[in-house]
């Protein structure tokens, strides 16, 4: 009985091998977890028109994206990865080393990313130098040298502010957010202090060692990669605040609110127009040698780019996407349909 | 030395027990005690734990729908009169939904008023119509009263979970949209109804789409063959191992590389299933078929080891009389001793898929932590499994995703409960004492 089992088992383990040779009929997408809502959404639509079937969308992170995306072409990669940032020049050559040459790179979007507290206690306002002075490791001395963070509450960093102990919850390390936050609004506000700012030019590896580094002494909570799980804690702490993607405060609007950066506070059109500091651009790659390989990439590049997906009415929106601009969005839609491939990015 | 004035009686055996008594029962008393609150500590744990699941969980198994009387005009949906599916399947079943929708609101007149009613329906109403209207061609150019599924804003303020008392800005529902619900509500056109979508669809990013039988499936097959890749394996190693190999340098290296198997966090079972799998066979990421075999080798050594545990404690007698009577050992070990065995190893097997049940760490690396929205049919379709639909629901801004997480949790725990179940069964109906 147990040799029929195994010859069964490797029998069905071979012709897994031969099938696998076959050609496949559902596009394959793969990367970021912040696209991953959105890219969602259209596969869904998209199969639900049901002229071809839904696409397979994979949530593997931005890197893991690029690497599975430039492993090479055929039936066995994904055809479509997407990304919280621009392609890399040193993916961009991995990719043209592995033979996948033309890639068409489309931009998505924004997204936001909200600093947000409980709609119980009064709303903040927060300059980047705020955020990075009560978050980071290390902060200057004001003698040249710099000191572990010693900043309890929100007073000790900015007289203005209420003296209400830090207590931040945020995305671990593993979150494509927390680069983007620590990139944004972390450098953002190291910058703002001039002498950290001349260290740039001096020591690029302390620059960043300084700038980049969250202080590991409890003022700041690791809440797990669950967004909705931070909103939760901040209902039950109303003096603590948390950072996390812009459409869960959008969906979450009656529990917590934005604070306000540098004056500006996190709503669509402060996103859209580039005021709010805190957001970055969102993409997707296409590859052009599987375009009538697999069936319905033109097709489902067409369905992301239209209005009625993407635009500012579009039910990306809802989902919480930020769209771009009219006339670049006029722009994108028509290089994305066309697939032109991109040049090799500059970093 | 000797004065007899200050010689003590010699203490007897009775008086140094006597002396302690009092301590030692003060001591188990103690050990009770805190044995006892160990436990009721648990229990609460388990219990508000579970309450916590339920009470968030169970309105999931309830969906807003909203009753319209829908004209199924044959112009709309089949202008030829010929009943081709083709022609059915293609018809604008919104267009019909909305036109019903507008009749209950006559006075809203004003395009972005009417907009704002339609997203009251869900985008997914027209295929549940579609899918009704197809099944019974003869409703076609009749009107009928038809429970429409409800968008999932809907179906959160019905539920009481958007509150009412906050400022319009910050609802997800505004002042307008209330007030029509609560209208349709008291016309008796509101109701909420048993979700059979969450148990026949596949995931979905709109929440009322949401459904539970695509992870289930996927789950279903890579238990089945979980199951049948590691337990003739696994039997068949422990038979091995423990009836017929030599006992050497070698067996013993073996046995404990076995043993420490067991103990490896299964992450790593993940990264050599991404390269040898997926790297070196070629296996198809996302399928259930590279989700058992990675599985597979998670529960081998669990496997393993309870069924040498369950060989060994098979009576040496059983052995003897058999081989005895001119069995040959083979003969002995399939005939006498595996029955004997099997309800241990069944046991031992079953606390294995259990823990490959609720494993996520190791899908991690070989893609199952994807978005699919068709219901897999087979081995080799993309496939993910219930902890990681659990995982990626629970990550959904969408507020209708909370009670839906929830109400997965229930059914990994019911799928949990009838395999533990399972396994007492099997024991009871196999189990010997000696």
């Amino acid at each position: 009985m147990n040799k029929t089992l195994i010859a069964a088992a490797v029998t069905l383990a071979a012709t897994t091998l031969s099938t696998q040779a076959m050609a496949r009929d559902t596009i394959n997408i793969v990367g970021s977890s912040t696209v991953f809502p959105f890219s969602t959404a259209v596969a869904e639509t998209f199969g639900r028109a049901g002229n071809f079937k839904t696409p397979k969308v994979e949530s593997t992170g931005t890197g893991g994206g690029m690497k599975l995306f430039c492993g090479g072409v055929g039936v066995d990669h994904p055809d479509i990865t997407n990304a919280s940032r621009a392609m890399k020049a040193s993916e961009f050559e991995a990719c043209q080393e592995a033979g996948v040459k033309e890639i068409t790179e489309v931009k998505i979007g924004y997204d936001g990313i909200a600093i947000a507290n409980s709609k119980t206690a009064g709303a903040w306002d927060l300059t980047l130098k705020d955020i990075y002075l009560a978050l980071a490791k290390d902060v200057p001395d004001g003698k040249g040298g710099f000191m572990a963070n010693p900043y309890q509450t929100w007073k000790d960093v900015n007289a203005d502010l209420p003296e209400v102990k830090i207590e931040v919850l945020g995305p671990p390390p593993t979150s494509g957010t927390r680069d983007a936050f620590v990139e944004l609004a972390m450098e953002g506000g190291c910058d703002s202090i001039p002498e950290i700012k001349e260290l740039k030019k001096t020591d690029k590896d302390k620059h960043k060692a300084v700038c980049h580094g969250i202080r590991e002494d409890g003022a700041y909570i690791e809440a797990g990669e669950n967004d909705n799980l931070i909103v939760q804690k901040l209902v039950a702490n109303p003096g603590a605040l948390g950072i996390f993607g812009y459409s869960f405060l959008d969906q979450n609007a009656d529990k917590v609110q934005g604070a306000r950066i540098a004056g500006v506070e996190p709503t669509y059109d402060s996103i859209s127009d580039g005021s709010y500091p805190v957001s970055r651009s969102i993409y997707f790659y296409v590859k052009k040698a599987h375009v009538g390989t697999i069936p319905g990439i033109e097709e489902f590049v067409t369905e992301f780019t239209s209005d009625k997906a993407w635009g500012p009415e579009g039910y990306l929106a809802d989902k919480g996407l930020i769209a771009l601009p009219d006339d670049e969005r006029a722009a994108a839609a028509e290089a994305a349909q066309s697939l032109k491939p991109m040049d090799k990015p500059a970093k | 030395m000797n004065n007899p004035a200050d010689t003590t009686p010699p203490r007897r055996a009775i008086d140094i027990v006597n002396a302690s008594l009092k301590r030692r029962y003060a001591r188990e008393r103690r050990f009770r005690w805190l044995g006892a609150t160990a436990v009721t500590l648990g229990m609460v744990f388990v219990v508000l734990l579970f309450a916590d699941i339920i009470l968030k969980g169970y309105t999931a198994f309830q969906q807003t729908y909203i009753q319209l009387p829908i004209e199924l005009a044959a112009a709309t949906i089949d202008p030829d009169g010929a009943r081709d599916p083709a022609t059915l399947a293609r018809a604008d079943y919104m267009k019909l939904i909305r036109e019903a929708l507008r009749e209950q609101f006559p006075e809203v007149k004003d395009r972005r008023d009417r907009r704002l009613l339609n997203s009251m329906i869900s985008v997914g109403a027209p295929d549940l119509l579609r899918e009704r209207v197809m099944a019974d061609p003869a409703l076609i150019g009749t009107t009928q009263e038809l429970w429409i599924l409800a968008d999932d804003d809907i179906d959160m303020l019905v539920k009481g979970y958007i509150d009412r008392n906050a400022p319009a800005s910050d609802r997800r529902v505004g002042d307008q949209m209330i007030a029509w619900v609560d209208r349709l509500e008291a016309e008796g056109r509101v109701a909420k109804r048993f979700n059979t979508i969450f148990f026949t669809h596949g995931t979905s990013r709109e929440p009322e789409l949401a459904g539970i039988a695509g992870a289930l499936m996927g789950s279903f097959y890579t238990l089945v063959l979980t199951f049948l890749l590691s337990f003739p394996i696994g039997v068949g190693a422990a038979l091995y191992l423990e009836e017929f190999a030599p006992k050497n340098r070698w067996t013993d290296l073996i046995e404990v590389n076995v043993n420490n198997l067991a103990a490896v966090p299964s992450i790593v079972f993940g990264l050599l299933g991404l390269a040898v799998f997926i790297g070196f066979f070629g296996v198809p990421r996302s399928t259930p078929l590279v989700a058992a075999l990675v599985m597979t080798l998670m529960t081998l050594p669990t496997i393993i080891i309870a069924s040498r545990v369950a060989l060994k404690s098979v009576p040496p007698s059983i052995r003897e009389a058999a081989l005895g009577v001119g069995a040959s050992p083979l003969q002995t070990q399939f005939h006498h001793v595996l029955p004997l065995a099997l309800p241990g190893i069944l046991t031992g097997s079953i606390i294995g898929m259990a823990r490959a049940l609720g494993e996520t760490a190791p899908l991690l690396m070989i893609g199952m932590i994807a978005f699919i929205v068709d219901i897999p049919k087979g081995f080799n379709d993309a496939a993910t499994v219930l902890p990681v639909q659990i995982f990626l629901w629970a990550d959904s801004p969408e507020r209708g995703f909370v009670e839906r997480t929830s109400a997965a949790i229930l059914v990994l725990l019911a799928f949990l409960f009838v395999m533990n179940l399972a396994a007492v069964l099997l024991r009871r109906r196999f189990e010997r004492r000696w």
